[in-house]
């Protein structure tokens, strides 16, 4: 149904009245959340270094959803998943999220297995 | 003519005209592509986490070591990998404007836009050149010691980095390159660093400015500082002198970090430059009016599919390399 996009975004909250200009009201969206990354990244906020959730630093949890949300309006409205059937949809996100989650979960956790053999082990790496 | 639009009035299942998902076979394809090449980049992404938690105390900080931008001399942390990545997000959104004008036949506003996509990911893919190219040069240098570990160099005055030529010793020595002229039976051999690991230790000893900067991160979160006696007894380990990035070795700390950095950004390079020559073919498609005849865009669309897919994998990419 490639003729007729939805055009709202936000849940509704912001309407547009053309496909062109909802392109430009997602870019300014994504400008804005990159910018926020950016001085976050470049400010570093002491609170935010210091205090963790699950073992990662709060800064990087704020990360790590930003770029989930960027990904999701470049996916919805550049890729147009907005405007396809809810089966295709559902076929293309959650086919990678949950393999990659499995994936990062089992990585993640073997690697925090090792980086603890090297640091109680009785092996010297770090000289 | 065309197996993708459906001519058949009969819209059964087994007669053909059938479109699964509401999806034309084309872009289903791409769609399938897309998702395939988005699991071999996690794969990628997973592996560099993996890596990154194993050495999760001495892994390098990002921001100290993309620190440049053409033709300015200073310290700007990710400031020009922002502007690539907005550089990309403009491109894709220029191919959404392309895609659109498609969608209502507009031929030269098409093109226009897809002149302007193609010329955005040359630009991204010459910064990443440039990127690459710095990283490869290093700009303050650093040791190696027998442990396979990197020790940097700190002004103990300013707090600033201090690169081998500020405080290094010049002796004189026999070290020469060896050429093609000189052996009858050649191999190349590594081109030699621009100082000898002797040189760097005198250099050392003989300024008491100078501190050793370990790879171990603190608790604020920074490289951890040696006092002048500890870099001393540090410097007894020097086994080699690193400048630059190559794939054995590197002057910013671990050498998985290199790795990564080269393997991960240069498939994501290739899928740019990959995407800019498909837009090219297609944006001489558009001006031969071959998308004209055909009475509809939608080829424009399946690329439109990859080339944001190719931003989409950067927005993860700019995350996990330089921010986090």
């Amino acid at each position: 149904m490639a003729h007729a996009h939805k055009l709202e975004i936000f849940r509704g909250l912001i309407k547009f009245k053309s496909n062109t200009q909802k392109i430009w009201g997602v870019l300014i969206f994504l400008s804005i959340v990159t910018a926020i990354e950016v001085a976050l990244g470049i400010s570093k906020p002491h609170i935010l270094v210091v205090n963790t959730f699950l073992g990662m630093k709060l800064l990087n949890w704020i990360f790590i959803i930003l770029t989930l949300v960027k990904a999701y309006y470049i996916a919805w409205d550049f890729m147009h998943l907005r405007d396809e059937k809810s089966s295709l949809r559902r076929a293309i996100v959650w086919t990678p999220i949950f393999l990659v989650a499995y994936l990062i979960f089992i990585l993640l956790f073997e690697a925090d297995y090792i980086y603890n053999v090297f640091k109680d082990g009785y092996v010297t790496w770090n000289f | 003519m065309d197996s993708t639009v459906a001519t058949s009035t009969e819209e059964n299942v087994w007669g053909g005209g059938n479109r699964p998902l509401g999806a034309s076979y084309g872009k289903l394809m791409m769609w399938f592509f897309l998702v395939s090449d988005a699991l071999t980049f996690s794969g990628f992404l997973a592996s560099y986490g993996f890596s990154r938690f194993k050495f999760i105390e001495t892994w390098p900080i990002a921001d100290e070591v993309f620190t440049h931008v053409p033709f300015f001399h200073g310290n700007f942390p990710m400031y020009y990998v922002a502007f690539m990545t907005f550089i990309l997000i403009m491109s894709s959104v220029t191919m959404v404007l392309a895609v659109d004008a498609g969608h209502k036949m507009m031929k030269n506003k098409a093109i226009i836009y897809m002149f302007l996509t193609i010329i955005g990911g040359a630009i991204f893919v010459g910064s990443q050149a440039w990127e690459w190219a710095t990283f490869i040069k290093g700009d303050y240098g650093a040791i190696e010691t027998k442990g396979g570990r990197i020790l940097q160099f700190v002004k103990a005055d300013t707090g600033e980095r201090a690169a081998l030529s500020d405080f290094s010793k010049t002796l004189p020595s026999e070290r020469v390159d060896h050429e093609n002229k000189n052996g009858v039976w050649f191999y190349q051999g590594e081109s030699l660093p621009s100082y000898t690991v002797n040189e760097v230790v005198e250099g050392l000893k003989s300024n008491p400015n100078i501190l050793i900067r370990t790879e171990t991160i603190n608790s604020e979160g920074e490289k951890t500082l040696l006092t002048r006696e500890e870099s001393l007894t540090k410097i007894k380990n020097a086994e080699l002198v690193v400048e630059g990035a190559n794939l054995v070795r590197n002057e910013y700390g671990s050498r998985l970090f290199a790795d990564f950095f080269f393997f991960i950004t240069g498939f994501h390079g290739f899928h740019v430059f990959s995407g800019v020559i498909i837009n090219i073919i297609i944006f001489f498609n558009i001006i031969l009016g071959t998308y004209e005849r055909r009475g509809h865009y939608e080829m424009v669309e399946k690329v439109g599919l990859y080339w944001h897919f190719v931003d989409l994998v950067w927005v993860f990419v700019f995350t996990f390399f330089y921010l986090v």
